[in-house]
């Protein structure tokens, strides 16, 4: 397979999840705004900053407005990370790959990006979201119906869930981070409703806060969230269960080119530490730099990957 | 009035559209337009899109399909087939001439000033032979008619040929939608083209290639027109789809970089343009190509197909020259008729030409995709006191053919049938024979009345069947 290909299949994975992620984001959001009781807006700057382009937006907005941050989110093309430009970029490196996918991964990411840019034509109202967040869901998950349904379980597929996981696990550690960061200065407030609504608003941006309550107690404790989030192997969106899945595909490589290089290392060791570490001591080191630590660890683990498969030009 | 290709005078059908019209007359019109619909919807999620330059909105569009298929006789066909297989033999006969002896030239059947001082030829290849002595490996000659058996050709297409890919999705669409009009009529098969291009492609491998020849198609990239055809190609074909940046010249090989690392190719179908090739030997600002890749074919050690510089046999300057090159490589007269031609370059020509623009097309030498020609019955006045301008100042860069009475089919509209104007392109293989698929592009001009069929300008296409018969 070219490295080029590789690269592309990486990358057109990456961005459909981000796409996803950035929808459950938005979702996440506007549920925090229906639920508030005075009149900021500041769920939106945790939001953008979760997504991590709040600088970016700063730089061309003056303030933090629900429709403009909404609107940044969804169809600013400026915006690299918005869910028009990641469809788009998905759907070029799907076209780029072409020749990798099955007609049917093909066919659901093309109609998937054909669909959401006629959607996001125009500017959306605030009632038609909830639709537009539904479609975003809809879509990127017929992608991953055709995608495992039809994809044979070879080095294709491997570099496509590599590059799922290795999205999810920065997208998933973002959004950790920044919730916790915003909510810190109020955990005094810990107990009040308004406090079990922001912490919910971190489960429902990885649709997770039913599946909380079944694992967990009831009550929302910083603990269990972080715990969930990071260490529990079962959680799809979990820092452990993203690398238990990279560190498989990159072994399925590793076997069928009889080549270990250090971007395995590197992954195992990320995997044995997430299997071993208790989340009491990750809360005593320090949750922020913990995952601080993660996302470049991350990024590394990446660019290892796209050098050890050569996906560039040396 | 046109020849329409379907009905006679009297309305009624002929020979070989007579399974077709009887089917159709069952039909309804309104039934049939929605499964138009359904064809477009389709194409449009399959991605078969082109781009269009220049133009910022529509950077993709669909091709308009017509589902009234073309429908050319067995007998037809063997005529034009025949007919275009000399030409393709003369055409590589001519290259190979070309490129050494120039034995046309010194018998004063070409001149010389036109092959040496055109773009189109390149000087890196004089003195080399492609790998089996191919030049064009794949042609697609562009053919009309004018009536009973009278078809012409337009021009030869020797270099980067496209549109195959819509030979075969429309044959695809239609027996999708349509099967039983497969049972109904006895249509030759085009499918197999990937097959045939592979095993085409690889017997022409370089001498020194043992064991399975390694074969990649060369595409600019996603924005090129052409990208879907050429990822199509490849996927058809179960080869390698690269770009220049995945190749780089090791060891006197052309590799390619994948995951493993680099591994050499043997053939290399591009379809890239001669002057983006090898930033070494021509534009140095190409990053398109393969730096070295022009040493590597010279030392025998890659095919390139098309070869480089076969753009001086499709040259619409050599094209009225056509009928001499096919006498005195094939020593037989041409079996296809060459439009007659008007070389603006020569004064009495020019001064005939400007006299009669109102009854000629005249185009631009190197042009291409229907841009910069002036079709005469159709233009304004204005339009024609402009180009007329432009030919006096450079008149060496145009040639000007009469109109001809382009046959034409029916295309479904709302009111059920409606003639319109068509051309034919037909896919053709060489290797160490020459295969022609029978059918291939029939594009046609959607606009009543209009002779314009380029899909850049709003021609679409239809499935172009070859009966067994």
């Amino acid at each position: 397979m070219l490295g080029r290909t590789a690269n592309g299949l990486f990358w057109m994975f990456r961005y459909i999840e981000r796409a996803e992620n950035t929808a459950r984001l938005i979702d996440a959001g506007l549920r925090m705004s229906l639920t508030r009781m005075h009149g900021h807006e500041e769920e939106w700057e945790s939001v953008l900053r979760s997504s991590g382009v709040f600088n970016s937006y700063s730089a061309t907005n003056a303030k933090v407005t629900g429709a403009d941050a909404v609107n940044y989110l969804l169809r600013d093309t400026s915006n690299p990370s918005s869910i028009l430009s990641a469809i788009e970029a998905a759907r070029n490196n799907g076209r780029m790959v072409r020749t990798a996918l099955t007609r049917e991964a093909w066919e659901a990411t093309n109609e998937c990006y054909l669909d959401i840019k006629a959607q996001l034509a125009r500017k959306i109202s605030g009632d038609e979201m909830p639709e537009i967040i539904n479609t975003i869901k809809q879509r990127t998950g017929l992608i991953r119906g055709a995608f495992h349904g039809t994809m044979l379980r070879n080095e294709i597929y491997n570099f496509s869930r590599i590059g799922t996981f290795i999205e999810r696990a920065d997208n998933t550690s973002r959004i950790l981070d920044v919730k916790y960061y915003v909510l810190l200065p109020a955990v005094s407030y810990v107990g009040s409703s308004l406090d079990n609504v922001q912490w919910e608003s971190i489960l429902r941006s990885v649709s997770a806060h039913r599946s909380y309550g079944w694992v967990y107690d009831d009550d929302y404790k910083p603990a269990n969230i972080a715990d969930f989030l990071i260490l529990n192997g079962r959680m799809p969106r979990s820092l452990a269960y993203c690398y238990d899945k990279i560190t498989a595909n990159l072994g399925y490589l590793e076997r069928e080119y009889g080549e270990r290089t250090t971007c395995h290392e590197t992954a195992a060791a990320t995997l044995g530490m997430l299997r071993e570490r208790e989340i009491q001591s990750i809360m005593d080191f320090g949750l922020h730099e913990f995952l601080q630590d993660f996302i470049s660890h991350n990024s590394r683990v990446a660019a290892e990957i796209s050098e050890a498969y050569r996906f560039y030009q040396d | 009035m046109p020849f329409d290709e379907m009905l006679t005078s009297d309305s009624l059908p002929r020979e070989p559209y007579k399974g077709y019209f009887n089917w159709h007359s069952q039909q309804k019109t309104s039934d049939l337009i929605k499964k138009s619909r359904d064809a477009e919807s389709i194409f449009r999620k399959t991605g078969i899109t082109f781009a269009v330059y220049g133009k910022e909105d529509s950077s993709e569009r669909l091709i308009p399909f017509d589902i009234v298929p073309r429908i050319i006789s067995g007998s037809e066909w063997r005529k034009l087939a025949q007919g275009i297989e000399q030409r393709v033999m003369a055409l590589n006969a001519f290259l190979d001439d070309i490129y050494h002896k120039q034995e046309i030239i010194k018998a004063g059947r070409v001149p010389r000033a036109l092959i040496e001082k055109n773009d189109a030829f390149l000087p890196e290849m004089i003195g080399m032979r492609p790998p089996g002595g191919v030049y064009t490996h794949i042609i697609g000659t562009d053919i009309v008619r004018t009536g009973e058996g009278e078809f012409y050709v337009l021009e030869d297409n020797a270099r980067t040929p496209s549109g195959v890919s819509y030979m075969l999705e429309n044959r695809e669409t239609m027996m999708q939608m349509f099967p039983e009009l497969f049972h109904l009529n006895k249509v030759r098969p085009v499918e197999n083209y990937p097959k045939l291009l592979r095993q085409s492609l690889a017997a022409v491998a370089p001498p020194g290639c043992t064991g399975k020849p390694r074969i990649a198609v060369l595409t600019p990239g996603i924005f090129n027109s052409a990208f879907y055809e050429h990822a199509y190609l490849a996927d058809q074909m179960g080869v390698e789809l690269v770009e220049g940046s995945d190749l780089r010249v090791i060891n006197g090989k052309v590799a390619m970089r994948t995951t493993l690392g680099y591994e050499a190719i043997d053939v290399l179908y591009r379809r890239v343009d001669d002057d983006y090739l090898d930033p070494l030997s021509f534009r140095p600002d190409s990053t398109l190509g393969v730096p070295g890749i022009m040493d590597v074919y010279r030392a025998g050690n890659i095919t390139i197909a098309n070869a480089p510089g076969t753009g001086i046999a499709d040259d619409k300057a050599i094209y009225s020259y056509m009928p001499d090159i096919v006498e005195f490589y094939t020593g037989q007269k041409p079996i296809l008729e060459n439009v007659p031609t008007f070389r603006c370059s020569e004064p009495d020509t020019l001064q005939y030409v400007l006299e009669h623009l109102a009854e000629l097309v005249v185009k631009e030498v190197h042009g291409s995709g229907g841009y910069g020609m002036l079709v005469g019955p159709a233009a304004s006045k204005r339009e024609r006191t402009d180009f007329a301008a432009k030919l006096k100042a450079r008149p060496g860069n145009y040639i000007a053919q009469p109109t001809l009475s382009l046959s034409t089919v029916p295309i479904l509209v709302k009111k059920g049938l409606a003639p319109r104007h068509v051309d034919l392109r037909p896919f053709v293989l060489v290797s160490n024979k020459v295969q022609i698929i029978p059918g291939g592009l029939t594009r046609v001009a959607l606009k009543e009345g209009s002779l314009v069929v380029n899909s850049s300008q709003g021609g679409g296409t239809k499935d172009t069947w070859v009966l067994e018969d």
